[in-house]
This record gives C-alpha cells, sequence and structure tokens, in this order.
C-alpha cells in the first residue's frame, strides 16, 4: 500500500532535496482561520502538513504548542472538528499529504475504530500519537496500520541500538527523529549530532527519516536538510500565529501571511540543499 | 461480582506490561520508555536485595518512627455505637503524612541507580514537604513543581520545602493545580534524562510507578494486619481509606484483598457533590481514558479533554485515581463511595473533639463513610480507618471555611 507520504517523499528524493513538514494546532486562534491557513501552507513550501489535535494536558510540549492547543479548546476545536478541518482541506487539495499529531486519550475516547474510519474517509493519511510507545501498540499503531494508516513514530536520544529496532518495527511513513532530549520548542539541536543520529536510525531503516524539535530559522533548516529527509517546523510557526493575534487573542489581518512568510523562509532553506 | 469469584487472587497485579486488567500501561513519549525501563529493572533488581529492604526498615524505623501505632478510637466508637473502630495512625510518621513511605523507598532506589536530581509533583504539599526531606537527608537536590494556585492555597507547605533546601516551581500552564504540576515534571523529566529521578507521590503514572509506590506503601497494611492479629486475635472485618490517586488505600487495601472476609470500602472526594460536576471522584464520576501514563478512570468532557477536580482537600483534588484502584473499582473487590467538602469538615471537627486527634482533611473523608458504615455494624465488628495524615497544614482553610476560629 502506497500513502500520500510515500509518495511525496519517493517524488523529493527524486527532486533531490528534503521535505519541509509544517506543525500548525487545529482551531488555533479559531477553526476558520486555521483551516485558512492549511489551505495557504502547500503554496508557502510545505510539503507535508502535520496537525495537532488539541489536548488539555500534552506532556511532551513546551509552552507554545501548550497554549496553541488551549486556545484552540478555548474556541471550541474537538476532535470531530478536527477531521472535519482536514475534509475541507482535502476540497482542494488532494495530494499534500496530512498527518494528525497529538495525545491518545481524545482518541480513544472518540473510539479507535470510528476515528480510524473517520479520519480516513476525511483524506488524513498518518498519524503521530506521542504517549502510545511501541509498549501499546495493540492500542492504536496496529489498528491504524490495519486501516491503511501510515503510524509515524517518534526516535529520540534516548532510543538506543538496542530499542530502535523495536521502535521502527510497526513505523511506516516516516520516522520523526526528535532531535533533543526536551519538549517541544525548546532548544537548538546540535546539527553535527543529527546527522550522525539520522546515520544511525537509517542504518535500521529504508523509510524516510524527519527531524524536528528547535527548528526556528531557515539556516536551521538548512543545517538539518543536509542530513536529513525532512525538516519538520512547528514551534516557531505556532508562535507566528500568537504573536499576530490581537489583544482579545483574535486573528486579525496578519495572521495567515505571518505563518506563510515564516514556511517561505524556512522552505528556502530547505529547498537551498541539493542531495 | 462473578469476575471476583474466578481470580484466584487480587495481589499479583499488574502483569508483566503494567496492566491490572485493562488499566495501568505505559502511555508515554519515547523520550521516556527507556527511562522507565531502566526504572524497572533497577526496582525489580532492589526488591530482590536483602541489603535494600534493610536500609528501609532502618529508616522506617529510626527516622520515620515506624510501625506507626493502631489506635482504638474508644469514644468514637462509643459515639457513633456499632462497629469497634480502629485508626492506622500514619499521620504519627515524620512530616504527619504516609507520604514519607513511598519517597523514602523511592530515594533510596534513586541513590541505587546512580541518580542525583530529583524530581516531584505535589498538590497539597505533603508529597513534596516528604521529597525535600529526604533530599536534605541524602544530600540530593530537589525539584517540587506545584500549581502556582496552590503555591498560593498552600503557603507553609511552600515555606516548609523551602526550609528543606528544595526548589518550588510554580506550574502557570493549564489549570495550575496538581494534574498541570505532573505534567511540568514530566516535561522535566524528558529535558533532563541522565541524571534526573522523578519521585511520582501516588500510586498512579506509567509502570511500574503504580506497583513500585503500592509496595512501598504497603508496610501499612502490613503492619495494621500483624497489630490486629496481635490485639483482636484476628483479622478486621472492614478497612477505610480516602482516595485521591489512592497511595494510603492500596497501602493499607494490599495486603487483605485476597481475605474475602474483609470488607473494603475507598473514599473519594464527592467536593459538592458527584451530581453538581464539582468534585474529584474518578470512579464514581468519571469513565476510563489515559492520562499522565496510564489508563485509568478519569474526569473528563465528551471529546477526551482532561475536567478539572474540585475538592476542598487539595491532596485529593486530582481528575484521575491509581489504576489498581480502577481494576479493583470494576472486579468489585472494593466499594468506591464518595464525601463531600461539608462532610469531610463535620468529621474533621468530630475526631478532633472526641479523639483530641485532628486530622488531615483528607482522611476526614474516609472518617465521613466510615462513622456512618460502623453505625450499621455490630459491636464485634472490627474496622480499621487509615488516619493517613495530620491537621495542622489546614486548619487555616478550615478556620476560613467555619468562620473563624472562635
Amino acid at each position: 500500500m502506497t500513502t500520500r507520504i510515500d509518495t511525496r517523499f519517493a517524488t523529493l528524493k527524486a527532486e533531490g532535496r528534503a521535505a519541509l513538514v509544517t506543525f500548525v494546532m487545529a482551531g488555533d486562534p479559531d477553526h476558520a482561520t486555521s483551516l485558512d491557513i492549511i489551505k495557504a501552507l502547500p503554496k508557502a513550501g510545505a510539503d507535508l502538513i502535520e496537525i495537532g489535535m488539541p489536548f488539555t494536558d500534552p506532556m511532551a510540549d513546551g509552552p507554545a504548542i501548550q497554549a496553541a492547543g488551549l486556545r484552540a479548546l478555548a474556541n471550541g476545536e474537538t476532535l470531530h472538528s478536527t477531521i472535519d478541518l482536514v475534509r475541507a482541506f482535502r476540497a482542494s487539495n488532494a495530494e499534500t499529504p496530512i498527518i494528525l499529531m497529538g495525545y491518545f486519550n481524545p482518541i480513544y475516547i472518540y473510539g479507535v475504530e470510528s476515528f480510524l474510519k473517520d479520519a480516513k474517509d476525511a483524506g488524513i493519511d498518518g498519524l503521530i500519537v506521542v504517549d502510545c510507545p511501541p509498549e501499546e501498540d495493540d492500542e492504536l499503531c496496529k489498528p491504524a496500520l490495519k486501516a491503511g494508516l501510515n503510524f509515524i513514530r517518534l526516535a529520540t536520544p534516548t532510543t538506543d541500538e538496542k530499542r530502535l529496532p523495536k521502535v521502527l518495527s510497526n513505523t511506516s511513513g516516516f520516522v520523526y527523529y526528535v532531535s533533543i532530549t526536551g519538549i517541544t520548542g525548546s532548544a537548538t539541536p546540535d546539527f553535527s549530532k543529527v546527522a550522525t543520529a539520522v546515520a544511525r536510525i537509517k542504518a535500521h531503516t529504508h523509510l524516510p527519516v524527519a527531524v524536528g524539535f528547535g527548528v526556528k530559522t531557515a539556516a536551521d533548516a538548512s543545517a538539518i536538510a543536509k542530513g536529513a529527509d525532512g525538516v519538520v517546523v512547528g514551534s516557531a510557526l505556532v508562535e507566528a500565529v500568537r504573536k499576530s493575534l490581537d489583544a482579545d487573542g483574535k486573528s486579525t489581518a496578519k495572521t495567515i501571511g505571518a505563518v506563510t512568510t515564516l514556511v517561505s523562509e524556512i522552505a528556502a532553506g530547505v529547498r537551498a540543499v541539493k542531495k | 461480582m462473578t469476575i471476583q469469584q474466578t481470580l484466584n487472587s487480587f495481589r499479583t497485579g499488574p502483569d508483566e506490561t503494567g496492566h491490572f486488567g485493562n488499566f495501568g500501561g505505559r502511555f508515554v513519549a519515547e523520550t521516556l520508555m527507556p527511562l522507565i525501563l531502566d526504572l524497572e529493572k533497577a526496582y525489580t533488581e532492589a526488591k530482590a536485595d536483602p541489603a535494600f529492604h534493610a536500609e528501609l526498615t532502618s529508616f522506617h524505623t529510626h527516622y520515620v518512627g515506624r510501625p506507626s501505632p493502631l489506635y482504638f478510637a474508644e469514644r468514637l466508637t462509643e459515639h457513633v455505637g456499632g462497629a469497634k473502630i480502629y485508626l492506622k495512625r500514619d499521620e504519627l510518621n515524620h512530616t504527619g503524612a504516609h507520604k514519607i513511605n513511598n519517597v523514602l523507598g523511592q530515594i533510596l532506589l534513586a541513590r541505587r541507580m546512580g541518580k542525583t536530581r530529583i524530581i516531584a509533583e505535589t498538590g497539597a504539599g505533603q508529597h513534596g514537604v516528604a521529597t525535600a526531606t529526604a533530599c536534605a537527608r541524602f544530600g540530593l537536590k530537589c525539584v517540587v513543581y506545584m500549581g502556582a494556585v496552590d503555591v498560593e492555597r498552600q503557603k507553609p507547605n511552600v515555606f516548609r520545602m523551602r526550609m528543606l533546601g528544595a526548589e518550588i516551581v510554580p506550574v502557570v500552564s493549564g489549570s495550575k493545580t496538581l494534574k498541570d504540576a505532573m505534567n511540568e515534571a514530566l516535561r522535566d523529566w524528558v529535558s533532563n534524562v541522565e541524571d534526573t529521578f522523578y519521585c511520582i507521590g501516588t500510586s498512579a503514572g506509567p509502570h511500574p510507578y503504580p506497583m513500585m509506590v503500592r509496595d512501598f506503601q504497603s508496610i501499612i497494611g502490613k503492619e495494621a494486619r500483624e497489630q490486629m492479629l496481635e490485639r483482636e486475635g484476628r483479622l478486621p472485618d472492614s478497612l477505610v481509606a480516602c482516595i485521591g490517586g489512592g497511595s494510603n488505600a492500596i497501602g493499607l487495601f494490599h495486603p487483605f484483598l485476597d481475605d474475602a472476609s474483609v470488607a473494603i470500602y475507598g473514599v473519594e472526594a464527592a467536593g459538592h457533590g458527584v451530581a453538581s460536576g464539582a468534585h474529584a471522584a474518578s470512579l464514581n464520576g468519571g469513565r476510563p481514558g489515559v492520562l499522565h501514563g496510564n489508563r485509568t478512570y478519569l474526569l473528563m468532557d465528551a471529546d477526551g479533554q482532561i475536567a478539572e477536580a474540585h475538592s476542598i482537600s487539595a491532596g485529593l483534588d486530582y481528575p484521575g485515581i491509581g489504576p489498581e484502584h480502577a481494576w479493583l473499582h470494576d472486579t468489585g473487590r472494593v466499594t468506591y463511595l464518595s464525601t463531600t467538602d461539608s462532610e469531610a469538615l463535620e468529621a474533621f471537627q468530630l475526631l478532633s473533639k472526641l479523639e483530641g486527634i485532628i486530622p488531615a482533611l483528607e482522611p476526614a473523608h474516609a472518617i465521613a463513610r466510615a462513622v456512618e458504615i460502623a453505625a450499621t455494624k455490630p459491636k464485634d465488628h472490627l474496622m480499621i480507618v487509615n488516619l493517613c495524615g495530620r491537621g495542622d497544614k489546614d486548619i487555616f482553610s478550615v478556620a476560613e471555611h467555619l468562620g473563624g476560629m472562635e
């Protein structure tokens, strides 16, 4: 089975460049604006889109993404409306891969089987669920693979040689290498270590490896693109949304442009690296 | 009760994957997975090492003041006119609550693992004080995460922790209470994987924490069992304990789970009443979900977003419960009741006036239901109530609720 994610990475490999994976939070700052942001991302240079599923208790996220989730929840975003968001995006874009990223509880409460069916029907291609490690694969990972979705796993600096095969065993689409031991948006990674780590993962898998956590600028993106198949940017985009809001936390005329301008800059950084 | 009849034992959990029936598990980010696997390995080794137990027992005896007395509450018994009520007096422990039992176990384990920095979450501050105490004793760096709201309402404990040399980090994310303190402690752990040990204060979190905390707290039930056999020549007929995350309760209950003649009652915090929505009764007013590394009963909305708990007692103010309690609830082995804020305040005064013991607001919840159950029992019914903390920390907030000290 080939998914949009597989196709996109294969195409970019043929083009000789890394992918830009952009993360934004569903419903941030409100449902309609986040749909407009997501619709604008491919043209700005996003090759794959990760959409955050807001959760009250995002234990692996830093302040920027925590706050984005709370803004979305305060404006009534739910997992149902997040799936609707992707359905609306798919009406005008059939190619860009969409990955939902978040935590297990809202999916568990939605019901795993109905969630997977609705997600697939809406045009969602993959899932990253932070608190579902390989030890809990029966819960969501295996049913997701069976439903035809990619299940993208995080590998971290603490994932040693012995553990890597276990982490990679039911992973599909790509591997998301978390470049620091820490929460999202915290530190800038040591780029020399990133390339070594990517090589270490690639020794165990044919899947593309995308690297995230700590990417803020075009220069960061270039540095990572040299050693990885994809560059993930999240907290910096979510911060761009926040800074564009008015005093009441509402979107302004600047909101969409703030995100697309930054995405364009970072995309240029990714595309500057020929492979 | 059909499940109960098919089980040979209620004391064998969790299974090797950390599940109690369908509850528990290891729902954590990949960064933490290797750490909790290391912890599990280190704990398994320590558990089999007589030197570890000898060291822990020595600290129990000479530092904590164990065994804690099993005290016959004669005037409370006379007042109720039913069952004979005993109090397991863990409020007499060093630092004033049962929390130190678990903390000492975990800190001795952290030392064996070569960890030099201890982090903890705290709600009311009792677990934070116990952790800061043990860290002072062993010269370890201690960082305590505490919701900004709790920092405000538990000032004496904040001061205590600072006196003991701990760094207090007020947590301003989310609802700024215990669950957010736990999120922030997990974020710290993800960021400081090399030198840091996360000392969780209750029998919740990812495997092996619920098992490990239960084992360390089971000293309560083991002692109570021996003490009752010595005093009355037989086992008690009932046990009653309050439940937030549920560590004092599982500590008392666990050694008795396979004694079918012992009726066991856990008491959740009903706040303004379970029907009001403002409560902390995960079993009586929640449903199964996944948070903080384990599947258990949680308070949440229809979308799976975690709700804020409410209780007059900051120690019970948590929207979840340990996974073993969730399983004991579903199997029917333990009966889970609840007590409202105002009932707890009445019980707080009752025990103070009749026995000269000011309980913490947490066990006051247990006292309220214990008194009610005891009244329906014959005079030869033996009941043990876990008095898991003393009320010094609560006198100001109680005074506020009762309208002054006059």
